[in-house]
This record gives structure tokens, C-alpha cells and sequence, in this order.
């Protein structure tokens, strides 16, 4: 079915000069989908981005937003889409209403559509009664939901969030992504990018980049479940700086991370190496309270998938 | 005469026009240990960091940063703290290497000290093959690394950081806080912003504010068994389809939806699960688990925040 899918990439290549910020990528999000990019600073999720949104041409590959060829029909592409980033590209000294009204100009829409769209992201952002204050005057979450509001005038099919919800309380965030939720159910698709492993938790499906290359994906419960590289434990120990130091020489463990009054061990075998890290640490003088093995986050996932290998050494 | 606490916040309170930022705050961070001041845009936690740092006054209430009042003595204080604020000044067209220079110069470091110093930094950060390059140049997350060792280029006695991983992906970020836990052997004291709650989970203990208020303080830990059996995870495909099979159920406080499942938040999850599961396989929703889960600092925070408000305004 032509319309399964919004978002589908084919062998996408970015080079600048030699080197390829997008090396062949793959993917697809499908119509309706919350679908999360995620990698690292530098990995090539900026360039695919401007590349999808049809502001920077691919070297070769293709891309198509709801069927219309990135590199052909840029402009077709951007009249499809919104986009909103975490630094709102609202104006702060003009109202709600005036800044509604100067996305609707700027995304075209019509004289006779503008007021029913007016009234529509008024009430969704929870902003009626509002219209008149100053948008500088809005708590955070207001804010957000005002962007996505005039993100959205023109009935994008694709909607572009980059780190939507970054500083907003928690209830904001939930009141947020309860409004995203609501759009893809209408068959928007959502595209979103994000450092925050609490906004990846939102996505339906998740594609990890790295280094330009695609090395993970699935629903955020099946990566926490595959995707890791080795198992995780828990441990507690003390005193922990020496123990730290230990695990970090050790040959069993492969990462170590520090949580507070705890340590959060990569094991290649949970089974095997608890008793190996046990004695470990006991011969370091270093008395351990528990140690265990614990489902692993996203962020555990996307570390163990991005942390072992240099960063490239051509400068970007 | 027993060490006393690093930092002793007492009441502290500071208004701008038309906004308390900060109201009646009180903690105590101990050297040796990393504390968090968490919290949404606008809860308070820069105002609270400028006001520790001597470069702002507070209203009313009392702060000693390593044994000095902010307000009587903010030059001894300075002299105490490094405080790395959000927009923390790198030299973009000077190399890392010049840059961390430059910082070890203002603050007086002995070169011999120095050399080491950033040596040992330089290798936790994981950014000696970086140190030719221009700062301008630096990723996001190398930026605020480097912006942390020319913090650390001397050994404050207490280390104030705003906000320091925003916009930092998790790789630079776990870098960040291993050096963060290495100066704790030093006997520093750290208190660090953030608004997100997952990072919050790093911190030894945790400050929540909102709107310029504590909600709670404690550890991590502890925080988070006061919801123990309270939360639910439910995984599925059609989450939209399992919050309208469930919707009714009583002792169900919240529902919202992920992107393959849903969380709840319940009275009792042990007695209510498997009426939820019922209700799902009535209505032939597909689900591969419900299960009682720990409860996430986010859940304790709009918990406190609901339960907060319902005081205020009920």
C-alpha cells in the first residue's frame, strides 16, 4: 500500500568532502508512527534531518516525506511538514495570537482557514481566555504546546521534534506526549530526535545511528532486551573509588558506570562473572552488599552500542 | 570540631519582579558527596546556584558555602568554588589545550600542578587526541567537557554546576559524571542542576523543587520505594487500545502512554493487576507483560507535584 509508509530512505549517503556524515542509510517510518532517531553529537542525525526536510541535497541515495522526493521537490517536501526544536522559534514579545498568526502566513495558510486553525491551537495548547498575553509570559509547558500548535497550522502529514520536551517539568511532559500521541492516532507521522532517553521511552519504534551507519532498532522494550551489547549488574560495595578502580581493570567487566551509591557493571555473562567480580573485589579488600543482574535501560543500550569506538578524527 | 557541612541553605528566599524564583529553600550538601538540585525551567535552580556562587543576594535566608556567609564574605566564597554556569566561557579560537591553559593562569595553578592536572582530565574525559583542536570546534558534549576541566584546573573546595549536560548525548554525559565521582576522593563537594530526573538518579542525594519550593529531599533510592507497588508497566502493541480496556478501574491515579506500552499509577499494583489483565484480555487487547515496577523520580515528582497542588488549591 503506497501510504503504509511517510518517511522511506534507500541507501541515503551524505559526504562532506571524505567524510560520510550518512553512510547508507536505511529505514522507514511508517504512517501514524512515533518514530525516534537517536545517536550520539555528530553521528549523522542532523545531516539525515536536513536532508529529509529538504534543505541539504544528498550526494546519492534517495529519500522520499509522504511519496515527494527529497532532492526533487524540496519545496513540496517543506509545504508536508512541521518541525519544532527544543530552542522555540517562538517570539517572545509578540502574543499567542499574533505568533499563531505569523506561522500561519509563513506556512500559507489560507485567509478563510486561519481562524478555525487559530481557534484549534488555542484550545489544544490550553491557551483560551490567553490569547492576548504576552508569549514571554508563559510558563515552559504553555510555551511548548503553543510551538507545537503553530508547528502543526498547515496539517503537516510529518512533524519533525527535535528534543521537544528538554527543561519542561514532568507534567508538562506527560501533557505533552499525551498531544503527540492523539496526532499520530489521526495518522500524523512523528519524527523525532532526541538525546533524552526518557523522550525515546515515547517512541513507538527507534532507529540508533552511529558514525553514519544505522546499528540498532526496534521498539524502545525490544531493544532493552537485544540490543545491549553483554548483561548488566548491580552492585553494591564499598568503599566504591577503589572498587571503581578494580572493575575497571578487570577483564570480566566490560563498562562501568557509577549511580549514585552504586555501580552498574557490563558483563559479557551475568552468571559467569558474578562470582568472578565477587572474588575480584574481595581480594581488593572491597565488601560487597549485593550484586545482581538488572534489566538494562535505553541509555545503558545506546552507550554499550556507541562508547567503544574513537570518535573519527576528521574534523567536522 | 567536626567537619561541618559545605554548603547550609537555611530559608532562602529571592523575588523578581512578578516571580518568587526562589522561596524558603533549605538543604545541606557534605563534602565528598554529589548533590542534586533537580527540577523543571524556572523552578529556581539557577537563581539558587548565583546566589551560593556570591553573585547574587538573596532576598532573605542564609547560605554558607564552605564556611562562609554568600552574602558577608562572597570574595572568600569565590575563593573557595569553582562554578561552571550555563554559558561558561570557552575561548572558541583557542586550542583545548590553550584554553585550559588560559584558566590554570587566572586561577594561579603551578605549572608543574597544572600539567598533571590536565593531563589526569584530559584522559577521564577521553579527549587527549582532541587537544590541538580549536574549541570552536568541539562537539556539544566536548564543549562542556572541556568547560569542566578548566573548571577543575585548580581544586575548589566545592563545585557548583548549572545544568552542566544540556544538550550532552549519554556517551559524553557518562564521561562527564566519571569525573564528576573522581573529584570525590579529593573531598569536593558538588552540586549539580538538572532538569532531567533520569540523570538525577546519579546524585548521592537529590533536592526536588518546583517552583522555587522543595518538594522533597533524600536519596534516590529512598525516594523512589515511598511509590513501592504503586506503579504499573504494561507492554503492548496497541497502547491506545489498553488504556480504553482499562479505563474505569478503580485505584487507577494516572495512565500515560509510551511507545510500546503504558505506566500507571495505582494504589496497590500487587491487587490490582490482575483485574487489568482481565479487563485487556476482554477486550482482546494483544499484551506481552504487566508487572509492578520501581517507581522513576519522574513518578515521584508528579506525584508530589498533584498531591502538592491538590493541598494548595483543594
Amino acid at each position: 500500500m503506497a501510504d503504509e509508509y511517510s518517511v522511506v530512505v534507500q541507501d541515503l549517503v551524505k559526504l562532506f568532502g571524505d567524510f560520510a556524515a550518512v553512510d547508507s542509510v536505511s529505514f522507514q517510518a511508517r504512517t501514524g508512527e512515533i518514530f525516534g532517531f537517536l545517536g550520539p553529537n555528530g553521528a549523522g542525525k542532523s545531516t539525515t534531518i536536513r536532508m529529509l526536510c529538504g534543505l541539504l541535497h544528498p550526494t546519492s541515495g534517495t529519500a522520499s516525506v509522504v511519496g515527494i522526493d527529497v532532492a526533487k521537490q524540496p519545496e513540496r517536501v517543506r509545504q508536508n511538514i512541521g518541525y519544532m526544536s527544543q530552542k522555540f522559534s517562538l517570539y517572545n514579545d509578540l502574543t499567542v495570537e499574533e505568533n499563531i498568526r505569523f506561522f500561519g502566513g509563513m506556512y500559507q495558510v489560507s485567509d478563510s482557514q486561519i481562524a478555525e486553525r487559530l481557534r484549534w491551537a488555542v484550545r489544544m495548547a490550553g491557551l483560551e481566555g490567553r490569547e492576548h498575553a504576552l508569549t514571554a509570559t508563559l510558563a515552559v509547558g504553555w510555551k511548548q504546546r503553543l510551538a507545537l500548535g503553530c508547528a502543526v497550522l498547515h496539517k503537516p502529514k510529518v512533524l519533525f521534534l527535535d528534543e521537544p520536551t528538554s527543561g519542561v517539568d514532568p507534567i508538562s511532559r506527560r501533557q505533552f506526549w499525551e498531544l503527540i500521541h492523539e496526532m499520530a492516532a489521526t495518522g500524523v507521522t512523528v519524527f523525532v530526535t532526541t538525546h533524552y532517553m526518557d523522550e525515546a521511552e515515547y517512541c513507538n519504534r527507534l532507529v540508533l545511528i552511529y558514525h553514519g551507519k544505522i546499528v540498532a532498532s526496534g521498539s524502545p522494550t525490544e531493544l532493552k532486551r537485544t540490543a545491549m551489547k553483554g548483561e548488566l549488574l548491580l552492585i553494591e560495595c564499598a568503599p566504591l573509588g577503589p572498587a571503581l578502580e578494580a572493575l575497571e581493570k578487570s577483564k570480566v567487566a566490560t563498562d562501568v558506570a557509577v549511580f549514585g551509591n552504586a555501580l552498574h557493571v557490563v558483563v559479557p555473562n551475568a552468571v559467569e562473572a558474578v562470582p568472578l567480580l565477587r572474588s575480584e573485589l574481595e581480594q581488593n579488600a572491597i565488601s560487597v552488599t549485593r550484586m545482581e543482574q538488572i534489566p538494562a535501560s535505553l541509555e545503558d543500550v545506546f552507550v554499550s552500542l556507541t562508547a567503544h569506538e574513537p570518535a573519527p578524527a576528521v574534523p567536522r | 570540631m567536626a567537619e561541618s557541612a559545605a554548603i547550609v541553605v537555611r530559608d532562602l528566599s529571592r523575588s523578581f519582579p512578578g516571580v518568587k524564583a526562589v522561596d524558603g529553600l533549605s538543604f545541606d550538601v557534605k563534602y565528598g558527596e554529589i548533590f542534586g538540585l533537580v527540577g523543571p525551567d524556572g523552578a529556581g535552580k539557577t537563581t539558587t546556584m548565583r546566589i551560593l556562587a556570591g553573585i547574587l543576594v538573596p532576598n532573605s535566608g542564609t547560605a554558607e558555602v564552605a564556611g562562609f556567609d554568600v552574602v558577608h564574605n562572597p570574595e572568600r566564597v569565590k575563593q573557595q568554588i569553582s562554578y561552571m554556569s550555563q554559558r561558561f566561557g570557552l575561548y572558541e579560537d583557542l586550542t583545548v589545550d590553550e584554553n585550559i591553559r588560559f584558566y590554570a593562569e587566572v586561577f594561579d595553578v603551578k605549572r608543574t600542578v597544572y600539567k598533571q592536572r590536565s593531563e589526569q582530565l584530559l584522559q577521564a574525559a577521553d579527549m587527549q587526541p582532541f587537544r590541538q583542536r580549536l574549541a570552536g570546534k568541539l562537539s556539544g558534549g566536548m564543549k562542556q567537557k572541556l568547560g569542566l576541566i578548566c573548571a577543575l584546573i585548580h581544586t575548589p573546595r566545592v563545585l557548583l554546576l548549572d545544568e552542566p549536560t544540556n544538550g550532552v548525548d549519554p556517551v559524553s554525559r557518562r564521561d562527564f559524571w566519571k569525573i564528576l565521582y573522581s573529584l570525590l576522593g579529593e573531598g569536593v563537594a558538588i552540586l549539580s542542576s538538572t532538569a532531567y530526573l533520569d540523570e538525577a538518579e546519579r546524585c548521592h542525594r537529590v533536592a526536588l523543587v518546583h517552583e522555587g519550593r522543595l518538594l522533597f529531599c533524600d536519596q534516590p533510592d529512598r525516594l523512589k520505594s515511598k511509590l513501592q507497588n504503586r506503579v504499573i508497566a504494561v507492554s503492548t502493541s496497541d497502547p491506545r487500545g489498553a488504556r480504553a480496556a482499562i479505563a474505569g478501574t478503580g485505584g487507577v491515579r494516572s495512565v500515560v502512554l509510551v511507545g510500546d506500552g503504558m505506566h500507571l499509577l495505582v494504589d496497590d499494583a500487587a491487587r490490582l493487576m490482575p483485574s487489568l489483565s482481565g479487563r485487556m484480555d476482554a477486550a482482546h487487547i494483544p499484551y506481552s507483560s504487566v508487572e509492578a515496577v520501581t517507581a522513576s523520580l519522574d513518578d515521584v515528582f508528579v506525584n508530589a507535584v498533584e498531591s502538592d497542588e491538590e493541598v494548595a488549591h483543594g
